[in-house]
């Protein structure tokens, strides 16, 4: 007989517990400490070499080495209402050397770029709220080199779909840049330099990503930027049909309307298609096309190898001219040959190792991998990359 | 074949995959989920696309700066 009592003392206990449940997430809320999600190395050296040098007015070595570090840490902390807060800290260092900045001012053995640093620290702090399906963010970042000086400032907002297959996002950003105005030496009418301009940009991105089955993923990318200010480089010698020297001229304001698309495709159990195509055009008449194509291979489940290939075709700018082939009577002018027309091919590989018991010995250690690039510009230019990454979680 | 032409087929692509979409639950996105199927740049590829934004005339829409930050255009 008394089984029917234990019954019902059990199903009220159960009726109980599930309403305790909804008890509000203040009164269940744990204090957590900040927490050390993950930490990045990201290390590379890039070398190339060419002979259309924009400092020379289009002729001249390009060669120009770089090696560039980034460390970030990323921290994480529930708030009392459950919303994930994730705050990225990073710095960035690049060195190089150059040799066509050296010809600035060729008389002094190392001027004005020849040889320069750029240290770039950078915030960003997100919101992630599970239940709404929403993540909120912003981003403030500095980059400092001798004749440059930007800072930056951004909001971002994403919405996830009821069933979680589709995001939606916006980011809007923001970059004031100052740049220092250092003329090629016969332009500066005896001053070392000519003060400082500005360069503004404001992008806005809207993106949406979807996935399409079990196995496919997509997302749709657009990213319009509006730039005013300086957009040439002062030091930029341009040389004209009379034998003239002059510098790079460019219009101040410039519309970009990149779209992008990318899809990812799950192969069988060990292959990756990431594949990626861009249309870009803006308003000083470059028309660009990229397209990507990335094979995953996973050896096993902890180790891959990732074979690339990249091909870009632009037009040239408006403005662009070789060596002594514009006149000066024109509104604005270039030799810059990044901004003429050419196909250019970059193809490599990475290899990459997780484990996510460690690697080394080292329990954090969770990621080892290492990337090389050749890129091939139709205009002789040709660069190595070699990149390393590691990560710490 | 001209620039509008390219981005109708573009988002015409875009709009015939998203309605062409079967629901996937949490636990069948186990390729979904794996790391490698991140709809963004690798972090070792930040580098190159940094290169890329100065040697070539084209910028945005990767997942990279637009312009601005660094003394290229």
């Amino acid at each position: 007989m008394i089984r029917i009592p234990i019954i019902i003392v059990a199903l009220y206990w159960s009726i109980v517990c599930s309403f305790a449940q909804t008890l509000s997430d203040s009164i269940l809320y744990q204090p957590r400490k900040l927490k050390v999600e993950e930490v990045n190395l990201v290390s590379s050296y890039y070398h190339q070499d060419g002979n259309n040098a924009a400092v020379t007015g289009g002729v001249g070595s390009e060669r120009l080495s770089d090696f560039a570090t980034t460390l970030d840490i990323r921290l994480s902390k529930p708030d009392p209402r459950r919303r994930l807060n994730t705050y990225t800290i990073e710095i960035g260092v690049d060195a190089y050397s150059s040799a066509s900045s050296d010809k600035i001012d060729p008389s002094t053995i190392s001027s004005a770029s020849y040889s320069d640093r750029r240290i770039y620290p950078s915030l960003s702090w997100s919101r992630a709220n599970d239940k709404k399906g929403t993540t909120v963010g912003a981003t403030a970042s500095l980059s400092t080199e001798f004749d440059y000086f930007s800072v930056g400032a951004g909001v971002n907002a994403y919405k996830d779909s009821k069933d979680k297959m589709r995001q939606v996002g916006v980011k809007l950003q923001t970059y004031q840049d100052v740049v220092t105005l250092i003329y090629p030496i016969e332009q500066r009418g005896g001053k070392d330099n000519g003060g400082t301009e500005p360069r503004k940009t404001y992008s806005a991105t809207l993106s949406l990503s979807q996935i399409i089955n079990q196995r496919l993923q997509v997302l749709l990318l657009t990213d319009l930027a509006y730039q005013n200010g300086l957009l040439s480089l002062p030091f930029n010698r341009v040389y004209f049909t009379d034998g003239a020297v002059g510098i790079e001229r460019l219009p101040s304001s410039r519309l970009k309307i990149p779209v992008s698309l990318r899809a990812n495709y799950f192969l069988g159990d060990r292959t990756i298609l990431r594949t990626f195509y861009r249309f870009y055009k803006d308003d000083w008449g470059l028309t660009a096309h990229t397209a990507e194509l990335e094979g995953v291979v996973k050896l096993t489940p902890f180790v891959s190898i990732s074979p690339f290939y990249r091909y870009y075709s632009q037009t040239g700018i408006d403005y662009f001219a070789p060596y002594a082939t514009r006149n000066k009577q024109d509104a604005y002018y270039s030799s810059d040959y990044d901004l003429s027309k050419f196909d250019s091919h970059f193809f490599g590989s990475g290899f990459r190792i997780l484990s996510p018991d460690g690697l080394l010995g080292i329990k954090a250690f969770n990621t080892f991998e290492i990337r090389y690039g050749h890129y091939s510009r139709q205009t002789g230019l040709t660069s190595n990359i070699v990149t390393m990454h590691l990560k710490f979680k | 074949m001209k620039a509008k032409h390219k981005l109708f087929w573009l988002a015409l692509s875009v709009v015939t995959l998203i309605t062409g979409c079967k629901p996937v639950k949490e636990y069948q996105k186990v390729y979904i989920n794996d790391s490698e199927m991140e709809l963004s740049m690798r972090k070792s590829q930040k580098f190159e696309n940094s290169f890329q934004l100065y040697r070539e005339g084209a910028a945005g829409a990767n997942g990279g700066k637009s312009g601005g930050g660094c003394g290229c255009n």
